[in-house]
């Protein structure tokens, strides 16, 4: 029998498995809309703007195993979506992303509504498609999944001309794919792997650094296994945070641009480094010949083989799967007989200790003023540490990552990539979705939260109950802090005048706000927030935070992961050259 | 360092925009491209002529390798091969000139293909610096028009890019 090209697609989506789909309604997909009403395996879910619709589905699949899916309408829906896509783009998440397309005859007539869907966004997509033929689009739907989920995960866009949802063929969804010319790596060469192992057991200063790959590639428990078996000290970065547990002694920290003190220099200071899902992100090494200053091995492990050597030359690279490549690897540590030299380790543990002691994340409590770190601290405590927390992009999002320890993956969601603003309450809604038990918190800025707002529209509609804390500094912070440190404290455009009432705006949307300005107040408010009493409400707290407070420890662009600017209670220390530290002895 | 890539790509519409937007996107440069169908009709083959250092070729291999429709991909440099370029010239052939250009395309191994009262237009295939040494050797005031192809590549001997 055959059928329309929309109820095609929703019959693929279904073999999909899919549960929900993010999504907005125009004109080119209305002939999909109905296919939808029509059907009641999956969930459609109405963002109130397009991004929103995007950044949910990827927010979706980021806490869980699941391929994200958000459907759009041609034109400005299309565009509207593209920030969405490249976001997932940067982080390497799976989502498939449907627009709508004018039909097939009007194409490049800049008909109402055209727009250039696969040329727009190529250059931030893993793959696209625009479907010509009814009789290609399941094919091409199974390929999507494929390709998304595969390898490097990644978003795919399927254009899909209205025309074609209206033609009809016979419903064949395929049982597998297979693309002679994509073939993602899995299991890393053996070869290297043993390399690898030697190296490690040989190292003095071992280093393990996880990144976004560990958690994409769920590789947590072999990431953990390693780390503990070697006994050596790690670090994950802002995507990579729960990939090893954030409250675990062996855990140094963040490193980077915001990393701790001690996850900083032992990245310098380490004699064999090993990437795990990393990438060397300008925004953790800062200057690769900085980095590379100190002579360090460094062992290099990524599905994607165009991440290794791309900014820093792998001495050992080992392309394949992580969790397959850290299984092997492993297995061989095991077989080897080899012990790591537990007294050089030793001695690498007590500088590491060193380093930690001078406490880098210590700030300044206030009676009269909120310290931002102290409500994310707070949040900590009251969700007992299993939140899903979200954010948006500024200061805030630097103190959830440097306060709030995540001890799993896929438990801390935010644009680390492309950095968008807009990004944490619709991600904070398809987590809630993806995981209607936990608890989901969104950290945002006055400034962020204004981006993508309208959300709180949606979150009403679909009952999610999530936490919003606005770490409201009446500053677009991030942007001061940088005013502050490199332009002479002008405060060009930074101040965020005309703030609206937060907490009306949430009551006019049919949820709970609170506001804030006393810091006696965070705790007993957190714990009304996240009480049993409005378990099933969503909650905005406006915390009226001090103005002036900067995340800290920072590296300034072009500066070395040793050159940090550090809080000031170590203001002194940062003099000491690293190479008379007696505690390090001769080991350097 | 010059580098002529060969790359096989399934020969499918917008694959080669995605080659050349990646070139663009990630500021790498292409100095000459040339791409078509080849025996097999779901294949085209294109061969790009690019510049940079190490580091930035093997940057430019692995980011084509990950284009999906991008099924192989050589750096021709690696192995000994062989290079073509064709090149069509248009010069002004009057009096003397005409003689004097005539023997220019015949020491280059060019062919005249169109003969007017004023003008000869000569086709010429070589190395990209046997082109540009023929443009050297003319007068520049009698090129009226050039049209070059872009270099292609092959391997030499048994060596073969296919899948
Ligand atoms: C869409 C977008 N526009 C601009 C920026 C640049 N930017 C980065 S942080 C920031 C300030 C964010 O302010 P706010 O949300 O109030 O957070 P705070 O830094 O004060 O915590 C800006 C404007 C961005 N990351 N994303």
């Amino acid at each position: 029998m055959q059928i329309s090209g929309a109820e095609i697609l929703v019959r693929c989506l279904q073999e999909e498995g899919v549960e929900f789909v993010f999504g907005y309604p125009g004109g080119a997909v209305l002939e999909i809309y109905d296919a939808i009403f029509r059907q009641d395996k999956f969930k459609h879910v109405l963002v109130r703007h397009e991004q929103a619709a995007v950044h949910a589905a990827d927010a979706f699949s980021r806490s869980s195993d699941k391929v994200g899916v958000a459907l759009v309408t041609s034109g400005p829906g299309a565009t509207n979506a593209v920030t969405g896509i490249a976001t997932a783009y940067l982080d390497s998440i799976p989502l498939v992303v449907i627009s709508g397309q004018v039909a097939t005859p009007a194409i490049g007539l800049d008909a109402f509504q055209e727009v250039d869907m696969v040329g727009i966004t190529r250059p931030c997509v893993k793959h696209n498609f625009l479907v010509k033929d009814v009789n290609d689009l399941a094919a091409t739907i199974k390929k999507a999944f494929y390709i998304a989920q595969s390898g490097r995960p990644g978003p795919v866009v399927v254009d899909i001309p209205k025309d074609v949802t209206q033609h009809r063929a016979e419903f064949h969804y395929p049982d597998s794919v297979h693309i002679r010319s994509y073939v993602p790596a899995t299991r890393g060469h053996s070869g290297q792997i043993k390399k690898a192992v030697n190296l490690l057991l040989e190292a003095k200063r071992p280093f393990i650094y996880v990144g976004g790959g560990a958690v994409q590639g769920r590789a947590e428990a072999e990431v953990t296994e390693l780390v503990r078996m070697l006994g050596v000290p790690c670090t994950n970065t802002l995507m990579g945070l729960g990939a090893y547990p954030g409250s675990d002694s062996q855990f140094l920290g963040m490193p980077g641009m915001h990393g701790t003190y001690e996850a900083n220099m032992a990245m310098q200071h380490c004699d064999v480094l090993v990437a795990v899902g990393a990438r060397f992100d300008d925004r953790v090494i800062s200057v690769p010949s900085h980095f590379l200053s100190r002579p360090k091995k460094i062992i290099h492990i990524d599905v994607d083989p165009s991440s290794i050597s791309k900014r820093v030359k792998a001495d050992i690279p080992i392309v394949g799967d992580v969790k397959l490549v850290l299984r092997d690897m492993l297995e061989q540590l095991k077989q080897s007989g080899g012990k790591p030299d537990a007294a050089a380790l030793a001695q690498w543990w007590k500088q590491v200790e060193a380093w930690r002691g001078h406490n880098c994340l210590l700030y300044t409590p206030s009676d009269e003023l909120i310290k931002p770190q102290a409500v994310v601290q707070t949040l900590y405590e009251v969700t007992g540490g299993q939140a899903i927390v979200t954010s948006d992009v500024g200061q805030h999002q630097m103190w959830a990552a440097q306060y709030y320890k995540f001890d799993r993956p896929k438990q801390w969601l935010n644009s680390g990539g492309l950095g968008t603003m807009g990004f944490g309450l619709p991600a904070a809604i398809g987590a809630q979705l993806a995981n209607p038990n936990a608890q989901v918190a969104c950290i945002t800025g006055e400034g962020s939260i204004q981006m993508n707002i309208q959300e709180l529209s949606t979150a009403k509609q679909y009952h999610t109950p999530v936490k919003v804390l606005a770490l409201n500094n009446r500053y677009l912070g991030m942007v001061r802090q940088w005013q502050e440190f490199f332009y002479g404290t002008r405060y060009s455009e930074s101040y965020m005048d005309a703030l609206p009432d937060f907490v009306k705006i949430a009551e006019a949307y049919g949820h709970i706000g609170f506001k804030v300005e006393n810091p006696s107040d965070v705790e007993p408010v957190l714990r009304e927030a996240f009480s049993d009493k409005l378990k099933e409400r969503l909650v905005f707290i406006d915390f009226r935070t001090d103005q002036s407070e900067n995340v800290f420890p920072m590296i300034q662009n072009g500066k070395g992961l040793d050159e940090m600017d550090l809080p000031p209670h170590m203001r002194d220390i940062q003099q000491v050259p690293f190479e008379n530290n007696r505690d390090y002895g001769n080991m350097c | 360092m010059r580098h002529i890539l060969s790359i096989l790509l399934e020969n499918e519409a917008g694959a080669l925009s995605r080659v050349v937007g990646l070139f663009s996107a990630r500021a790498y440069n292409i100095d000459s491209l040339t791409v078509s169908t080849t025996e097999d009709p779901t294949l085209s083959r294109m061969t790009i002529v690019t510049h940079g250092s190490d580091e930035v070729i093997e940057q430019i291999t692995k980011q084509l390798n990950k284009l999906i429709e991008v099924v192989k991909v050589i750096d021709l440099n690696e192995s000994e091969h062989i290079e073509r370029e064709m090149m069509l010239i248009k010069v002004r052939a009057l009096g003397k000139d005409r003689e004097e250009m005539k023997r220019m395309a015949d020491i280059f191994r060019g062919r005249i293909i169109d003969v007017t009262e004023k003008t000869y237009t000569i086709e010429l295939t070589g190395t990209s610096e046997k082109l540009g040494a023929f443009i050297e050797a003319v007068d520049r005031a009698v090129i009226l028009e050039t049209v070059r192809t872009g270099a292609s590549g092959i391997g030499r001997g048994e060596r073969v890019l296919k899948i």
